[in-house]
């Protein structure tokens, strides 16, 4: 299944490794920021409303 | 659709209702289109007669090289409408796109020396395309401590668009260096209506469907850091309103 790559294999799969390693990082750090702003601005939400 | 209708979505709760429909779609697309082009570059390609199975690099760093150039030129356009018209919303689009279109320029940069090591001999010249990359690295690395560096929003969307605006040049310049100044290492568009400067098929409809892939992924992480931005935006003035009735 793997093609053969031969002597450019170390090049070409550090630029997928790197690519998709990078993809990866900023989708999870978009996803984790999204989670922890959402519960953090719903707490602030029910304190004002509470606070009158 | 009129331009009329289109500002509504410079409402921040009319922009996050209908992201709420829009994204899972958006984003399922991306993840879809992306490991498409990319298992079909990589898997199901031949070598190239010249540069071999490094050919295979192009599916990453022309669609992200593609992103790190129109990513910019999208925050130019928000930049454009928070000066002329003070919609909250498109500042903060741009203050999202930021990070997105970084790491698209690291991505493009690194591939790039990646390929260009074995092809050319050397990981980095002084080369036009690949000098006016790394200012636009180094602009999008300045746009974003701008942002994080003041504390007044609307003072924050002000500087950073003026520097938005100057780094549009940059952008600019790093698309049509090769064409500009006609030396240096870089070849030029990959993709081009003139058939004969265009690659081969065989490579060009995967490379299709990977940019399409890395376009569906910046516009739902865009979506997505908005959302975010807009409701920190939404908890500092509650924040700020509790300080003072405090």
């Amino acid at each position: 299944m793997m093609p053969d790559l031969g002597k450019y294999a170390d090049a070409v799969l550090s630029s997928y490794a790197v690519s998709l390693v990078l993809l990866a990082l900023i989708v999870w750090l978009s996803l984790r920021r999204s989670k922890r702003i959402k519960s953090d601005l719903e707490e602030v939400e029910r304190k004002v409303k509470s606070n009158g | 659709m009129s331009l009329n209708s289109l500002w509504e979505y410079a409402n921040p709760k009319k922009f996050i209702q209908t992201t709420d429909r829009v994204l899972p779609w958006v984003a399922w697309s991306a993840a879809l289109t992306l490991v498409v082009g990319l298992v079909w570059g990589f898997f199901f390609t031949p070598d190239d007669y010249r540069q071999g199975s490094t050919v295979k690099i192009i599916y990453l760093h022309v669609p992200a090289a593609l992103m790190a150039i129109n990513a910019w030129m999208m925050m130019l356009v928000t930049s454009l409408v928070w000066i002329v018209r003070r919609h909250h919303v498109s500042a903060l689009a741009a203050r999202a796109a930021a990070p997105v279109g970084m790491i698209m320029t690291v991505i493009a940069l690194l591939t790039g020396a990646i390929w260009g090591q074995p092809m050319w001999g050397t990981w980095w010249a002084w080369d036009p395309r690949l000098t006016s990359f790394l200012i636009l690295f180094l602009f999008y690395l300045g746009y974003i401590a701008l942002w994080e560096a003041i504390e007044n929003d609307d003072t924050a969307a002000d500087l950073t668009s003026i520097l938005c605006l100057v780094g549009s040049v940059f952008a600019l310049l790093s698309r049509y260096a090769v064409n500009f100044w006609n030396q240096g290492l870089h070849q030029g568009a990959s993709l081009s209506l003139d058939k004969e400067e265009n690659v081969a098929d065989v490579f060009w409809y995967p490379l299709l469907v990977a940019m399409a892939g890395f376009v569906l992924l910046f516009i739902a992480l865009v979506l997505m850091r908005t959302r975010t931005e807009i409701r920190a935006r939404r908890m500092r003035a509650l924040l700020a309103r509790e300080r003072m009735g405090a």
